[in-house]
């Protein structure tokens, strides 16, 4: 079947994709956008996170079809526009929160999708919302920093650009 | 410095001097695009830290991008997908195998049998007893029997389930009743099959007398004697990135192969004789790797990719499946234990006696090494005067046991250090005095005869994470039940829960030992690019996530004294790098880096001294300059090398080391020691047997911390797969057959598990390594594990002799409580 | 293999009459994980994210009517006040990704003993409801019916899952489960607990140890009797130990688990009696500080 959907602002097609293909596939093997991965592929990782129309998800527990006419921002979307590093991908690195980097992708999206919600959550709170996300190689206590990071420049980036409103 | 540097070495690593870096594009299809491959060829990065900075990574900014390529994320045009058919039963005699139905589905290119193997059948790591393909018989349940090639994974699966096998299902031997009794049970491989010193089923054994050894005399010595039985499950190192790789095939009937692994080099030459090429037609690129921790030190799909590659001359990806993937590797060795230890009344440490039963499954993988490190670090990092060990790896049809982060320590530091509990308790002791009582220092001998000629600051380390402020206690009147045993799941609010403590620490070797030369080679080229000097670093190390190119680049800034560093893809064009496994990668190809930029340093300076006379002897480079400590600056390097470049290979020899006998165990078998010591603060639901680590403290000796980020960074991850070891992870297997090959019913722990883990580092340096260093990767995993299960006993005042420590242990049924 | 998209719910209706052995997809976290690992090939998929009204919920002050792929995330942070065991359970399910997709729906299709929202729903009340539709017009099946063997449920081939119909809590409501680590777990056991004043009467649900989730049927009466006969529900006096004790035995009694990778039969029973004591006597105190307050 042909699946026709909006991939990071852009809109993309996939051909003969299989009926039981997951979005995770398409969007790896066909579109090329491998950043998300794909360490399970059962929903238990979280690696494959990306936004399905704003909601971050399980891409590989998303059948192909079900994203036709939906819109889809992957790691790849999070960048800024002139391709400088986002505010939480900008602050995993900082922070040294990448080791083999493959659990990566994911967190971005759903740390991104955190602070979104709650831009100065507590560390419970960033511990509740990145369950879903495993790590093997840091102990998560960099990722935890990074998240602290990325939520102190958000604020501060706030705070500065309301002053500027005012 | 014992490291010896080979200068005639240099030109004979193939690596060239030529500007030739046209990795990832080398292959003879003329390849248009491999997907993603901006890791593939040079990562520039400029920075002022060399080393004791922390610089980032120059590989974080792609990876935060998605666009870094992982082993799986390889994609060429035309490419098939390759997968396996594996066996159900953990032991059976293959009858037939009808490939004739999977070659007639449509989509489907090949399918290939042990028969359509061209060159050797067998390989494996230290001994060659693993056939490519199954031959007649099967050992282990996932064994792979026949392989498929197709357009689509879907194509694939369908195929690989119309392959028709006939099987003879036998009895496995699993026990090691049944291991140690061949003639009753059979054996696994037969003894005229074995290629090494196995007998029995047993595969390799080491047995170790030091002292007077533990005789009748000596226990009489003792005042207080403790003995136990103990038992570790089998441990899975679950790296995220799926075993995977694209094996391209090339015009001159070679192979590319684009691949996640520990050791480019070692998988060549294993690979090599199985495809019936010349190891030189065999070429490795390390695509990205999404963690290892010694799961990847074993050939997985590399050869499978190749041999579907070589058949339909189409390149070929294989990606596996999670479930996939708990068959495709080796695990920890289960163990189990017998330890006796006497002491005196006041707390000296008489004897130890230990027997350690390693199951190594069905294949040899790196059993021997983890006997070895069994046997010769057994008795944990004390000073022992009498010890008697006697450690084994059983040849049996349950999975291949091999490499995982600290083999042979872990298990054993389970055991030595509930020991010490176990004495300290018996002499009415605190047990962290008792350990420092016994700790071991520099100038001490290993039971093996080996003297500890480097800083060994074990009683230090007991003192300094006994002396870090503890976490406050739990706030009953604030709960939050998201930081209780259950969290989420909401099993208590506040009811059956009780604080412990724990103590453990804990000792690993460096490096490959017993006589293995695990060199490691580094190509350094400096040269002007754009206006500035450019360092860069060609090694084959394995980039795991570990952070050695990090390291390597550092380590480039400090010895030639330039900020634009460009690590080059690593591959077999240069020499090995050995594997990025032992804690090794720092302190041998760093040390490699080392050499070789030292010698392009000597090389620019000599230039300088033709070119302008000089006569100082205190030159050297720094700032992008040549620099004399009393002249000052004396010319840039941008003008003294011109449009030249220096590119010189080196390589990196740890000092020799021996095998230990085979009867004593003795002698100078491992390279460099290093140690952790750790501290755990649990929260026990005692009713329902849950537990939350609240805490977990590590101290570690590093040596020099070259990048103090990175290390802290792994010794919280080491910790953490210790966490993983105490209170979850096994593969659980019944009868031979794996029973929960999958994510969902393997736990890892989550960011709920893990606790805050403060890290205190020492840099005591170590004479005979690079910059002083020591390895730093795997001592938090061998000592961490034993903490966590002193705390939980502290809580509950149960024994826990097996790990992991589940639930029930705690409440409904107590193993080595009766 | 067919991937069939109705817009609507009334066409989705007729492709399930037209191809009853479709597997119905919403948020795919049973269904897609079967698929990737190999373990169903159904003759067709029909999604079912093109339907809105699934994804709604209403309530009418009496009785909340959940559309059947609501999802978990939803539940939590919209319905926790009416619905509160079954807001706590959903809050034990997987991971956020994967209560942004899976709903009650898919628990109730897939019917695995170990679904977080079973205990809840039956805890509930036994007027909970599935609402099960087809081409035919449409069933409400009693909570109580509904399982009938390991992952089976009474539905027709042609039926699908429109809502679940579920009283508002009257009560106080818990809801435990038993993981062997602190986030993501498939449950070793689960235990949800309701009291019902208006009725008096209490609900109980146990999950993972049994071939179906099922009710303590006995445990229920038991405390139902003990409330009403020592005036409890008036009086708001404390239970006393030996209530709170002789309820999770019977709750264990009610169960029937087996040893598997996840957790022995032994230790499913246990824990399932300190889950029932825990919940009950959270559930008790809120009750009384409930009838304090409005006294």
């Amino acid at each position: 079947m042909r699946v026709t959907f909006t991939a990071n602002g852009k809109p993309v097609e996939a051909d003969d994709v299989w009926e039981g293909e997951s979005l995770l596939y398409v969007l790896r093997e066909r579109v090329g956008l491998p950043g998300s991965k794909n360490a399970c592929e059962q929903g238990e990782c979280g690696s494959c996170t990306v936004y399905l129309d704003d909601v971050p998800v399980c891409s590989c527990l998303v059948a192909a079809g079900q994203v036709q006419d939906r819109e889809v921002r992957t790691v790849e979307g999070l960048g800024g526009e002139d391709g400088e590093l986002g505010l939480v991908q900008q602050a995993f690195v900082d922070a040294g929160a990448v080791q083999c980097g493959f659990c990566t992708p994911g967190l971005l999206v759903q740390t991104d999708a955190l602070l979104e919600q709650d831009a100065q959550p507590s560390d419970a709170d960033i511990r509740e919302a990145l369950s879903g996300n495993l790590c093997r190689c840091t102990g998560y206590e960099k990722i935890m920093d990074a998240v602290r990071l990325a939520s102190a420049r958000k604020c501060a980036g706030e705070r500065a650009g309301g002053a500027v409103a005012e | 410095m014992n490291a010896r540097t080979s200068a005639q070495n240099s030109a004979g690593t193939g690596a060239g001097t030529g500007a030739r870096t046209s990795t990832g594009t080398s292959t003879g299809t003329g390849a248009r695009t491999i997907q993603g491959q901006k890791n593939l060829q040079d990562i520039r990065q400029s920075s002022k830290d060399g080393i004791g900075g922390s610089p980032l990574r120059p590989d974080g900014t792609l990876k935060v991008r998605g666009e870094f390529a992982y082993s799986s994320d390889m994609w060429h045009e035309d490419m098939l997908w390759g997968m396996a058919l594996r066996s159900p039963h953990p032991r059976a005699n293959i009858l037939s195998v009808d490939i004739s139905e999977a070659l007639a589905v449509p989509g489907v290119y090949a399918v290939l049998t042990h028969e359509d193997i061209p060159g050797a059948k067998y390989y494996g790591l230290e001994i060659a007893d693993q056939p490519a393909l199954a031959i007649d018989r099967i050992r282990y349940h996932g064994e792979s029997i026949a392989l498929v090639a197709a357009d689509h994974p879907e194509t694939a699966r369908r195929a690989v389930k119309k392959i028709k096998v006939e099987y003879e299902v036998l009895t496995p031997i699993v026990t090691e009743e049944q291991c140690l009794d061949p003639e009753t049970y059979g054996y696994v491989h037969e003894p005229h099959e074995y290629k090494s010193h196995a007998y029995g089923n047993i595969c390799h054994e080491q047995k170790l007398v030091s002292g007077l050894g533990v005789t009748d005399e000596v226990r009489a010595l003792a005042d207080v004697v403790v003995s136990g039985t103990y038992e570790v499950g089998m441990q899975d190192q679950a790296f995220l990135g799926p075993e995977s790789g694209l094996a391209v095939p090339a015009e001159d009937g070679g192979i590319d192969l684009y691949i996640a692994t520990q050791w480019l080099h070692v998988d060549r030459q294993q690979m090599a004789p199985v495809l019936g090429l010349p190891e030189e037609k065999v070429r490795l690129t390390l695509a990205g790797v999404g963690g290892a921790f010694g799961g990847r030190e074993d050939l997985s799909m590399q050869i499978h990719a190749c041999l579907l590659a070589q058949r339909t001359g189409k390149p070929v990806k294989i990606v596996y499946s999670r479930d996939e993937s708990f068959f495709g590797h080796v695990h920890r060795h289960p163990a189990k234990m017998y330890y006796e230890h006497g002491a005196t009344r006041d707390g000296k440490l008489v004897y130890a006696d230990a027997r350690i039963v390693l199951d190594g499954g069905a294949y040899a993988s790196a059993s021997p090494a983890v006997v070895g490190n069994a046997a010769s670090l057994g008795h944990g990092p004390y000073v022992v005067p009498n010890v008697r060990m006697h450690a084994i790896a059983l040849y049996s049809n349950n999975p291949s046991c091999g490499a995982m982060r600290g083999f042979g320590a872990v298990q054993a530091a389970f055991g030595y250090e509930t020991q010490m509990d176990r004495l300290a308790a018996e002499l009415g002791m605190d047990p962290v005095e008792l350990r420092q009582l016994n700790a071991m220092q520099q100038g001490d001998l290993m039971p093996t005869g080996q003297e500890i000629d480097a800083p060994a600051p074990v009683a230090e380390l007991l003192r300094r994470v006994k002396d870090m402020p503890l976490p406050p206690p739990l706030d009953t009147d604030d709960l939050d039940v998201r930081l209780l045993p259950g969290a989420l799941s909401n099993t208590s609010h506040g009811e059956g829960i009780v604080r412990g403590v724990g103590y453990s620490v804990g000792i690993k070797n460096v490096g490959f030992s017993e006589g293995f030369d695990d060199y490691s080679t580094a190509r350094v080229r400096l040269e002007v690019i754009g206006g500035e000097p450019v360092a860069m670093v060609h090694t084959a190390m394995a980039e795991v996530g570990q952070g050695g190119v990090t390291v390597h680049a550092q380590i480039a800034r400090t010895e030639l004294g330039v900020e634009q560093v460009t690590i080059h893809p690593a591959n077999t064009e240069v020499g090995s790098a050995g594997s990025t496994s032992a804690s090794r990668q720092t302190y041998m190809t760093g040390g490699a880096v080392k050499l070789a930029a030292e010698a392009v340093k000597r090389e620019l300076i000599e230039k300088g001294r033709r070119r302008y006379g000089w006569t100082q002897q205190d030159l050297t480079l720094a700032g992008g300059k040549v620099v004399s400590e009393s002249a000052g600056a004396l010319v840039s390097m941008v003008d003294l090398l011109g449009e030249d470049a220096i590119d010189l290979t080196r390589e990196h020899h740890h000092r020799p080391t021996v095998p230990f006998d085979k009867e004593t165990g003795q002698g100078f078998g491992h390279v460099q020691y290093t140690f952790c010591a750790n501290r755990a603060v649990v929260d026990v639901d005692v009713e329902l047997g849950l537990v939350k680590v609240v805490e977990l403290t590590a101290v570690q000796d590093v040596g020099k911390a070259l990048n103090p980020l990175s290390v802290v960074g792994q010794i919280q991850g080491g910790c953490t797969q210790a966490l993983g070891l105490a209170v979850m992870e096994e593969i659980i297997v019944r009868d031979g057959k794996v029973r929960n090959a999958s994510f969902t019913d393997y736990l890892i722990p989550t960011i709920l598990d893990t606790p805050p883990i403060p890290v205190e580092i020492l840099e005591l340096p170590d004479p005979h390594a690079p910059y002083g260093l020591r390895g730093v990767g795997e001592a938090p995993t061998v000592s961490a594990t034993p903490s966590i299960v002193a705390a939980i006993r502290n809580a509950t005042g149960l024994a826990l002799r097996r790990i992991p420590v589940r639930p029930e242990h705690l409440t409904t049924e107590r193993p080595g409580e009766l | 293999m067919e991937f069939l998209r109705p817009a609507t719910w009334d066409e989705a209706l007729a492709a399930k009459a037209e191809h009853p052995t479709a597997l119905p997809i919403s948020g795919g976290t049973d269904v897609m994980v079967e698929m990737n690992f190999d373990v169903h090939r159904p003759p067709a998929i029909l999604d079912l994210n093109r339907v809105t009204e699934l994804t709604e919920w209403s309530n009418d002050g009496e009785v909340v009517r959940l559309g059947a792929a609501v999802p978990y995330s939803r539940i939590i942070d919209e319905l926790s006040g009416p619905l509160p065991g079954l807001a706590l359970a959903a809050h034990t399910v997987g991971s956020p990704q994967i209560r942004n997709r899976g709903g009650v729906g898919g628990n109730l299709g897939a019917a695995s003993p170990a679904g977080d929202s079973h205990p809840a729903l039956l805890a509930a009340g036994r007027d909970v409801l599935v609402e099960a539709a087809s081409v035919r017009g449409t069933r409400l099946i009693p909570i109580d019916d509904f399982y009938v063997g390991v992952k089976r449920n009474c539905l027709e081939p042609d039926e699908l899952i429109r809502a679940v119909r579920i009283p508002v809590a009257d009560g106080p409501q818990q809801f435990s489960k038993i993981g062997t680590r602190n986030a993501m777990v498939i449950a070793v056991c689960a235990f949800g607990f309701a009291l019902h004043p208006r009725s008096g009467t209490v609900g109980t649900g146990i999950g993972s140890a049994a071939p179906t989730p099922r009710r303590a049927v006995e445990a229920e009466e038991y405390l139902r009797d003990v409330l009403a006969e020592r005036g409890l529900w008036e009086s708001g006096e404390l239970l006393g130990a030996e209530v709170i004790q002789r309820f999770g035995e019977l709750v264990k009694a009610a169960a029937s688990p087996i040893d598997d990778v996840r957790g022995t039969a032994d230790y499913r029973r246990h824990a399932l009696a300190v889950m029932a004591r825990r919940t009950l006597t959270w559930t008790w105190n809120d009750y009384r500080k409930q009838i304090r307050s409005a006294a």
